[in-house]
């Protein structure tokens, strides 16, 4: 086997250890750091040692060795854990993560980066270990053995591959074994004639069944000290399949194991270590011990490890069932006779079941939003630290499901959120105080579902966004504002390219640089962002995103022979123009009255330029859909069917097309295009000056909210 | 991953379908062909220019399918019976290339293949490799990969381009 394949896996499991490492320090409670935790952060730091030791990552390996030996001092109560000594232990993390990049690009780590971190952990551990009293002669006597089991770690990791993976098969074997082996319980096997591939089997075959302690081998005879609690005839049973019963010997040692084992091997060494040290130790510490592998093996239980390439792939498969079920429906539609009806009954099941196996499919791409939460604590006590302010984070709905692809292209918008938030939102705590709030400040992140969507909000309890310098401030830039423009109209300025408030320009936020890209990457996902604020009691942004990429609930529209989809969600009502409502301004342009609005029109078969569309807006229809903060109505012939549909990519094998955003794949097997409503918007201001200026994002909207809830589908 | 390479090993010959786009006849590297279907259910793409007929589905996924026989301005661009794409695989992409007949596979010997002439044949001489001279019948090689990611042919957008890398 590749051993790369190893490499890859085992860097994922440090990644996954190292958050887990970072999210335990900073729940941890200083006063009084709860032992499990502690011990759960050790054997972390524990674990990514063992690892890279076995893959020869020397850099990695120092790193955590050191880490290793404070956090093992920690949670003995020798080193008193304070928040500096929290800093540095997530420096190290952060180290850590630098040196796993490298890694994973066959890089070496950076050696003064190394150096720098070996030095601070070394001094950390000189000054501080012991210095609580509580060690007393300890202290020196509880740093050897950890030294002591890092070098039989080595050894053990070093060790001939049957050895170590027989030790990963049996994770939880060794407490109770312990035990036994102590009552003398163990075996000598030997093994006779028996050839090279097949030896190895069986000693690994042994590792499941116990510990193997050590193993002696005189020309064609292997001796293999087993400590095992089961029977000798359980074993024999278990290697007859292999050899034949007189190849094998197995006597029961009257001795205790540890009395012949040899010295030098690396596993009875340990354990006995890690028995003797710390009796009240949760097991897995010892089962923890080298190779990579195995470290999965808890989670390995409970749920799989997949590259996201498979997933997608299945995907795409169901995706084509989908199309090959709707191309059925449609050939069934057309039949007649008496056989028609059990067709009928089938295909329907068959659609409902390849309906339940999408969806079934697409839910192993959703990831609870933790994954994206997770990340901020650090970045809020960072930040928080930076600014001099207190704050706390709340979290809500992180159980909230999400496509994978989506939370990885979330990350950045909220991250710049919470970054204003902290820089500008939340004030100093003396400050908050003056305004008779308590000092520290509350962040809330929270998830949750709502219809076909995720609603994501981040909010603080800071001071708000400060109307007079938005609206002073856009006017210095030349933007067209009035005083008479809502809040709702005021906050969407801030979206605007290059618009900052601040005061000062940290170099965290201020730039102005920020909520123009936000805006951009959430919409570019199919999403949008709204701010709620009110002066002196904070200020939410909430950010609206779609749970997947890969489905879009559609809505078919025919303009003169050619079909398109539009995303529903973009659709507000669709009506038939009445002559009356219809407004001609400057130019051929059109504006339809809706009520108590006049929106622009654009004629889809205008700015997709297809022939043969109907061409008098009173008999064609017009579809209300609301884009990048601007509401209008597309002109269209004809509402087919609203329907969910497979996103395919036109970018994979073309380019972007102007108005479109993807693709998918009718039920006829021909290719329909997905619109881009943001983008015909733009098309259709672009192609003729409507009479809005163009310059201002918020179009006078009504009342209602920008939600589909008059939808009419013919 | 080079399969050029693999074919100039040997004694030097290279298979290449053979197509016609009007009276030419042309050639392309067997290697990049994936497969060859009829000329049916093209969507047409709005703003494209006229050389590019729209995108097609070939079992789930979307390929652009491109009209050689108007992006070299042949005389007549029919669609009939014998009509039929050729789907090649270019860089990572999948594209379709509509052309007015595919006759066979051939196996060109390095004598039998020329140096490009100095003047055009229809299409820009980048785009050719050189010639195929089979006695009576001549062949024009295309760089097949070289055309179709061209900046003229516009199936690329550099930007587009860069996100997909």
């Amino acid at each position: 086997m590749d051993v790369s394949e190893f490499q890859d896996s085992f860097f994922e499991e440090v990644g996954e250890l190292l958050e887990g490492m970072e999210a335990q320090l900073l729940a941890l409670d200083l006063a009084q750091p709860d032992p499990e935790q502690l011990n759960a952060i050790f054997r972390a730091a524990h674990s990514i040692k063992g690892g890279a030791g076995t893959f020869g990552f020397e850099a990695m390996q120092r790193t955590t060795h050191l880490l290793e030996n404070l956090l093992d001092a920690a949670r003995r109560g020798e080193l008193a854990l304070r928040r500096d000594i929290v800093d540095t232990f997530l420096e190290t993390k952060d180290m850590l993560g630098d040196q796993l990049g490298a890694y994973r690009q066959g890089r070496e780590p950076d050696s003064q980066a190394l150096a720098r971190i070996c030095a601070v952990l070394q001094r950390l551990a000189d000054e501080e270990i012991g210095a609580t009293g509580s060690g007393k002669t300890g202290a020196s006597r509880d740093t050897k053995p950890a030294a002591e089991k890092s070098s039989a770690k080595k050894a053990a990791s070093g060790k001939s591959s049957a050895g170590k993976s027989s030790e990963k098969k049996n994770p939880k074997a060794p407490a109770p074994v312990d035990e036994q082996a102590e009552r003398c319980d163990g075996y000598r096997v030997t093994l006779l004639g028996v050839s090279d591939k097949d030896r190895d089997l069986l000693i690994e075959e042994l590792g499941r069944l116990g510990r193997i302690d050590s193993q002696r081998r005189d020309g064609d005879r292997h001796e293999v000290v087993l400590a095992s609690s089961e029977s000798a005839a359980d074993i024999e049973a278990v290697m007859c399949f292999v050899v034949e019963p007189e190849q094998l010997k197995i006597e029961a040692l009257v001795t205790p194991p540890q009395a012949i084992a040899e010295p030098a091997a690396g596993s009875a060494v340990e354990t006995r270590a890690v028995k003797t040290e710390a009796p009240t130790l949760a097991p897995p510490v010892a089962g923890d011990a080298p190779g990579a592998a195995h470290m999965s093996h808890a989670q390995a239980e409970s749920s799989l490890r997949v590259p996201v390439t498979k997933v997608d792939h299945i995907i795409n498969l169901v995706g084509e069932l989908i199309i090959t079920q709707s191309m059925l429906n449609q050939v069934v539609g057309k039949l007649e006779g008496a056989a028609k009806a059990g067709l009928v009954a089938g295909i329907d099941l068959l659609e409902r079941n390849a309906r339940d196996l999408q969806e079934a499919v697409m839910s192993v791409r959703m990831v609870p939003m933790d994954h994206v939460f997770s990340r901020f604590p650090r970045l809020v006590r960072d930040l928080a630290a930076k600014f001099n302010k207190s704050v706390e984070l709340v979290t809500r709905g992180q159980s909230t499901e999400l496509d994978k692809s989506l939370t990885e292209q979330i990350m950045d918008p909220l991250t710049h959120l919470v970054r204003n938030s902290l820089d500008h939102g939340i004030e100093h705590p003396d400050a908050r105080e003056a305004a008779g709030k308590p000092r520290t400040g509350v962040l809330t992140l929270s998830a949750e579902h709502q219809g076909g969507n995720i609603v994501i909000e981040v909010s603080d309890d800071g001071a708000g966004l400060n109307r007079e310098r938005i609206l002073a401030k856009a006017r210095e830039r030349g933007m067209g504002v009035s005083d008479a423009m809502s809040d709702e109209e005021v906050w969407q300025l801030i979206f605007a390219p290059g618009f900052s408030t601040a005061a000062q320009v940290s170099d965290v936020s201020g730039r102005g640089v920020g909520m123009d890209v936000v805006k951009r990457n959430i919409e570019g996902l199919g999403g949008h962002v709204e701010v709620l604020s009110r002066a002196g009691q904070g200020t939410t942004t909430r950010v609206v995103l779609p749970l997947t990429l890969a489905i879009l609930d559609g809505m078919s529209i025919r303009v003169g022979r050619e079909t398109f989809i539009l995303p529903v969600s973009c659709v507000v009502e669709s009506l038939q123009p009445r002559a009356g409502d219809l407004h001609g301004t400057v130019g051929d342009d059109l504006l339809l009255k809706v009520r108590e609005d006049y929106l622009p029109i654009v004629a889809v078969h205008q700015v997709l330029g297809v022939s043969g569309a109907c061409t008098d807006a009173t008999r064609a229809i017009a579809v209300v859909v609301q884009g990048r903060g601007r509401r209008y109505a597309l002109l269209v012939d004809e509402l087919v069917g609203q329907q969910q549909v497979v996103v395919k990519n036109l970018e994979t094998n073309y380019r972007k097309v102007p108005g479109v955003s993807a693709a998918t794949i009718m039920g006829d097997g021909s290719v329909a295009l997905i619109l881009d409503v943001n983008d015909l918007g733009q098309l259709g201001a672009n192609r003729k000056e409507i009479g809005i200026p163009a310059d201002n994002p918020v179009m006078p909207t009504s009342h209602r909210s920008p939600s589909h809830e008059s939808r009419c589908i013919h | 991953m080079n399969p050029v390479a693999s074919t100039d090993a040997g004694a030097g010959n290279q298979q290449f379908l053979v197509f016609s786009l009007g009276e030419e006849e042309y050639a392309i590297d067997i290697l990049k062909v994936q497969e060859i279907r009829d000329y049916a259910h093209v969507t047409r793409i709005s703003n494209a220019p006229d050389f590019i007929k729209g995108v097609a589905n070939l079992r789930g996924v979307i390929v652009p399918i491109v009209d050689l026989r108007i992006k070299f301005r042949l005389e007549s661009a029919e669609y009939n019976a014998n009509t039929v794409v050729i789907v090649v695989n270019v860089g990572r992409r999948v594209i379709g290339i509509v052309v007015d007949r595919v006759s066979d596979v051939m196996t060109l010997t390095a004598e039998q293949r020329k140096p490009a002439p100095e003047f055009g044949v229809g299409l820009p001489l980048d785009y050719i490799h050189g010639l195929g001279d089979l006695g009576e019948r001549m062949l024009i090689l295309v760089d097949i990969e070289k055309l179709l990611t061209s900046r003229e042919m516009a199936l690329v957008d550099e930007a587009g381009e860069s996100r997909a890398a």
